[in-house]
């Protein structure tokens, strides 16, 4: 017998809502499977099972808010009744599923990936507000979700909040007050949350800081000239590239990828860079794209394209919460030139990104015009010291130069 | 196109990638990013979404062609701007 638990998606979070259930009693499930959805502060997560079996009851209602740790599910365990719940299983290896997921499918047109209703985050607040079954919604957004307007048709004019006295008027005028305060309720959560982990970071890691300017020539160059060929849905951004110098420079050094736990740090032996990724309205989260050392930059940019549709759709994994190992923010894409970064805790290093801006660069004794954008990293000094900080810069610097190589 | 069918274009291409935003108040003459705060992955999934209803290529070279709601209408509808 297993316990599936509340998970702690990401280091702040402490306790979360229950919103779905996408499992029944009796179900077999697979190793990342998903099985719930849950509401952190900031966002409704796809929460996967980590074990193989047979789900045997579900203890949480829908609806409810649990600690994390708090057991949600049990199951019965698919090696041999009563074995310990976290037998190895030899076929399949451990994240397996996991991993091959994010390899995404086609580009970015959202869906595929779970086969059910894409539903708004606050089509979904309405519909539990208004009692109104989204399984029951035809949706007519983008790719088939289900919109506001979806839930308000669903609920008909009759069936207002229960506590509404005068169903009469138009039910579109009547909702937006509870809808719009729920959001509200939200971006304070979200700030709070916020609020704790970079006051936590501040207190706890002694950051140190390091930036170098990289010259963006040939990987522009090389951009330009791949995309060219290319339709706009193919095409590559600068940040796919970014991200990959990135991701292998974390393998040339593997003391910046990983965390810093029970007073020493733990290198990851994967490199699953977390994207911090704004949403609109305020906010931000650092989901991961796992593996992005071993992902060729077409993969890496069909990732990236899906990863920033999900997150601002409310449509994350909670492996891609907890696996980050280390951050990366492209801040430069809203126009500063340089980021000094807060490292996400428990992780040692966030690297980022400033504009790419035209600037006189001298090389080889001549001055020239070059595209040129500074590359910044914030480390934790109880990991490491500057002098790999400073050849892990210079190894992003070195993997940008060569662009048909990242 | 005419002008208001690549508006009307432009404007259902902006919904999808930024949902709230109110495209009737949107200002003809100012940069789209700074108006509706989009970032270059936005701008690209903007392009893909007008080149697929259009069949134009719209390479990168012409992408500043496209930067206020009015030079937008100007390029698809084939008038040649500035």
């Amino acid at each position: 017998m297993g316990d599936f638990r509340m998970p702690a998606l990401g280091a702040d979070m402490t306790e979360g809502r229950l919103l779905e259930w996408r499992v029944a009693v009796g179900d077999r499930v697979a190793r990342g499977d998903i099985v719930a959805v849950v509401d952190t502060s900031k966002a409704e997560i796809e929460v996967e099972i980590f074990e193989a079996g047979v789900i045997e009851e579900l203890v949480v209602p829908v609806g409810t808010m649990v600690p994390v740790g708090t057991v949600l599910a049990h199951v019965r365990s698919a090696v041999g009744g009563e074995a310990r719940p976290a037998a190895p299983e030899p076929t399949v290896a451990p994240r397996a599923a996991v991993a091959a997921a994010p390899s995404p499918p086609p580009p970015p047109r959202l869906d595929a990936a779970t086969g059910r209703p894409r539903v708004s985050p606050l089509a979904r607040r309405m519909a539990a507000d208004l009692g109104v079954d989204l399984g029951a919604c035809s949706g007519t957004g983008p790719g088939g979700a289900i919109t506001k307007a979806d839930v308000e048709r669903a609920a008909g004019p009759g069936a207002g909040p229960p506590p509404g006295p005068a169903p009469t008027p138009a039910p579109v005028a009547a909702h937006p007050v509870p809808a719009s305060t729920s959001q509200e309720d939200r971006q304070a959560a979200m700030r709070r949350t916020i609020a704790d982990l970079m006051a936590r970071s501040k207190r706890e890691i002694p950051h140190y800081y390091l930036g170098q300017h990289i010259d963006m020539t040939r990987a522009l160059a090389w951009l330009t000239e791949t995309n060219q060929a290319r339709p706009p849905g193919d095409r590559l951004l600068p940040v796919a590239l970014l991200v990959k110098a990135v991701a292998l420079a974390c393998r040339d050094h593997p003391s910046l990828n990983g965390f810093f736990t029970d007073g020493a740090l733990q290198a990851a032996d994967r490199v699953h860079p977390g994207i911090a990724i704004a949403l609109r309205g305020g906010g931000l989260m650092a989901p991961a794209i796992h593996d992005a050392d071993t992902l060729d930059l077409d993969a890496l940019m069909a990732a990236l394209r899906d990863l920033t549709q999900r997150t601002r759709h409310g449509q994350l994994r909670g492996s891609e919460m907890t696996d980050p190992t280390i951050t990366v923010t492209n801040l430069g894409d809203r126009g500063v030139e340089t980021v000094h970064g807060v490292i996400y805790p428990p992780q040692v290093a966030l690297v980022g990104f400033g504009r790419i801006v035209e600037r006189p660069w001298a090389s080889e004794g001549m001055i020239g015009a070059h595209p040129v954008v500074h590359a910044t990293l914030a480390a934790d000094h109880r990991a490491g010291d500057g002098h790999t900080g400073g050849l892990f810069l210079a190894a992003i610097d070195r993997r940008l130069q060569e662009p048909d190589r990242l | 196109m005419t002008e208001s069918e690549a508006r009307e274009l432009l404007l259902s291409a902006l919904a999808e990638i930024a949902p709230e935003a109110d495209g009737t108040a949107l200002e003809g003459d100012v940069e789209l990013a700074e108006q509706l705060d989009i970032d270059s992955m936005d701008f690209l999934n903007f392009i893909t979404v007008l080149s697929e209803r259009t069949g134009r290529e719209i390479p990168e070279l012409e992408y500043p062609r496209l930067r206020t709601l009015d030079d937008g209408v100007a390029y698809l509808t084939g008038a040649h701007g500035p």
